[in-house]
């Protein structure tokens, strides 16, 4: 309970603050400690130390799963606030609200990873999205911004239309909104033993939960809404969020795809969709001249590795989703940071960056390595946990080989980015930065060889 | 009534808003048929509750079996409402840049 309270009210406090400071710098100093009692409070929580003593009547289970990935969450959220806190008082006037909009985010994350009941997701999930679509909308005088704002929201708000027709038909079938329901009890439209109502309702949430993650054939919002949106909340949009998103679906789907196999194959239909997903994501990204715009569908391709874990449901799954939480947040926020800086963000504005500002260069060299999944970054880790996952299984091992031709597809265009900053001529132009700004970034790329060396460190806290 | 004639209007209830979704090109139109799909839904959640609750309710008409449903379509409204007030003010900032509502006018980004 800590992390929800307390990111609710550290958000109005973030509203509150606009009224007392006047300068701008002050408001990244107090979301920075803002993040850090979040953190420490939700490491309590952990053990068992919970300040706020509510009972939910089991609508919210806390488990050392999502506790553990609020910490994530919040950690790399304050990197994210130390590393684009300057770009986002460049953005406006509104800096406070913009923060204030980021801790109501991080309020939904932390339900997402607690819920046991059908309610609460569908509130974790709008209490996540309201407050990007107006973050995505906040450059209000660039036409692409409020472009991707409307989409964003139209699919958005379609996209819980059809999460709500899955709850009621859940509802309908089995008589409860919890998701774990002794499902004896009573059901509705039975066949053979399993509600038919309850399955067409997976069918909608899953729908539903692939618009969410942006995996394919749902994922058309996404490379506009990354486009279009501020590069700065952007990169929260596709670390954090998505990965909550992700910590959602498989949590919905443990308990209830053993439930309905009997009569719907999940392991065919889950198999469609990441390959799908791999498929239009990597090609398409082998295609843009924009990097940003290749960073967004490299996050489509990057979904349709998580959805892996959905796939596979067991424990290397959780462990791989944490791990991947870690590898693909940090590396994304960190070329995320540098994209920012660059004033031409297509491939050729990157030529011969290694020249004019060698430690941009070889930082975001450290985080194309690790999105890639080369060995010795947290990316490889990430990835070969994600395919164990499966192997472990035991089926569908055609999977994993085509996993691993669209991960050797997906160099490709990630080592574009690296060519034209170690070998084409060019001068590449970025905004100059601070030296706190370098170090900010030398910290994220160690973090990065640091997982890639001992993944123990991140994973041991699973379980110690 | 049984509850299939409930099931069969709230799913063409949903299914109108769908198509309009996927069809209409009028942001405000687009808009009206998420509503719609919401609505849609409430209606189910009402019916599947009078089922579950019916009956108890003969036994005893002080059960509260399957008032969640009915608890669940009060979120629904709230959240809805959040949702409009957000939506409504982004069709205004993009009604202040192009004049337009127009859904047709959203291509700039696919190139």
């Amino acid at each position: 309970m800590n992390a929800i309270i307390l990111s609710a009210v550290w958000g109005v406090i973030m509203m509150f603050s606009s009224i007392l400071f006047k300068n701008k710098g002050a408001f990244k100093y107090i979301a920075a400690i803002g993040l850090i009692v979040l953190t420490v409070a939700n490491i309590a929580n952990t053990y068992g130390c919970d300040f706020f003593n509510i009972n939910t009547h089991e609508m919210l289970r806390y488990t050392r799963f999502g506790l553990f990935f609020n910490t994530i969450a919040f950690l790399c959220t304050l990197i994210y606030v130390l590393l684009s806190g300057k770009e986002i008082e460049k953005h406006g006037n509104y800096v406070a609200e913009y923060y204030a909009l980021i801790f109501f985010v991080l309020c939904g994350v932390s339900i997402l990873t607690s819920f046991n009941n059908l309610l609460m997701l569908f509130l974790g999930i709008e209490i996540l999205s309201i407050p990007l679509y107006i973050l995505t909308g906040s450059d209000k005088r660039n036409l692409k911004g409020n472009e991707a704002a409307l989409k964003y929201f139209l699919m958005g708000s379609f996209s819980t239309g059809l999460m709500l027709m899955g709850i009621a038909l859940i509802y309908g079938g089995t008589g409860s909104f919890q998701i774990d329901v002794v499902r004896s009890a009573t059901l509705f439209g039975t066949f053979s033993g399993i509600s038919f109502l309850e399955v067409a309702g997976l069918l909608f949430m899953l729908v539903a939960m692939a618009f969410k993650v942006s995996a394919a054939p749902f994922h058309f919002w996404t490379p506009d809404v990354y486009d279009g949106a501020p590069t700065v909340f952007t990169s929260f949009m596709a670390t954090v969020v998505k990965a909550a998103a992700f910590i959602a679906f498989i949590k919905l789907f443990e308990v209830r795809i053993a439930d309905t196999s009997a009569v719907i194959n999940w392991g065919m239909l889950l198999s469609l969709l990441i390959i799908a997903t791999l498929l239009i994501g990597n090609i398409t990204a082998v295609f843009q001249q924009s990097v940003k715009r290749m960073l967004a569908y490299s996050s489509i391709a990057q979904a349709g590795f998580m959805l892996f874990a959905v796939f596979s449901l067991n424990d290397f799954a959780k462990e791989g989703l944490i791990l991947y939480a870690v590898a693909y947040s940090l590396a994304t926020i960190g070329s995320f940071a540098i994209l920012a800086k660059m004033k031409d963000i297509t491939f050729e504005g990157f030529n011969g960056l290694a020249k004019s500002h060698p430690v941009l260069a070889a930082t975001n060299t450290i985080f194309l390595l690790s999105l890639a999944g080369i060995p010795l970054t947290a990316g490889f880790f990430a990835k070969y946990y994600m395919l164990a996952s499966v192997v472990k299984t035991g089926h569908y091992l055609w999977l994993v080989i085509l996993g691993v031709l669209f991960a050797a597809v997906s160099v490709y265009y990630y080592f574009r980015v690296i060519q034209a900053m170690y070998f084409k001529e060019g001068d590449a132009q970025a905004e100059d930065v601070t030296p706190g700004f370098k170090i900010g970034l030398i910290i994220v790329a160690a973090l990065i060889i640091l997982v890639g060396i001992y993944p123990q460190v991140v994973l041991n806290w699973l379980y110690f | 009534m049984p509850i299939q004639y409930y099931i069969a209007l709230s799913v063409c209830l949903f299914c109108i808003g769908i198509v309009g979704v996927l069809t209409r090109r009028n942001v405000i139109i687009i808009f009206m048929c998420i509503e719609l799909m919401l609505n849609s839904v409430n209606l189910l959640l009402v019916a599947f509750s009078k089922m579950y609750n019916a009956p108890a309710f003969a036994a005893n008409p002080a059960s509260t079996v399957g008032i969640d449903g009915q608890l669940f379509v009060f979120f629904i409204m709230v959240v809805a409402a959040a949702e409009v007030s957000v939506g409504l003010a982004i069709i205004v900032m993009m009604y202040r840049n192009t004049h337009s509502i127009d859904v047709n006018f959203l291509n700039r980004l696919k190139n």
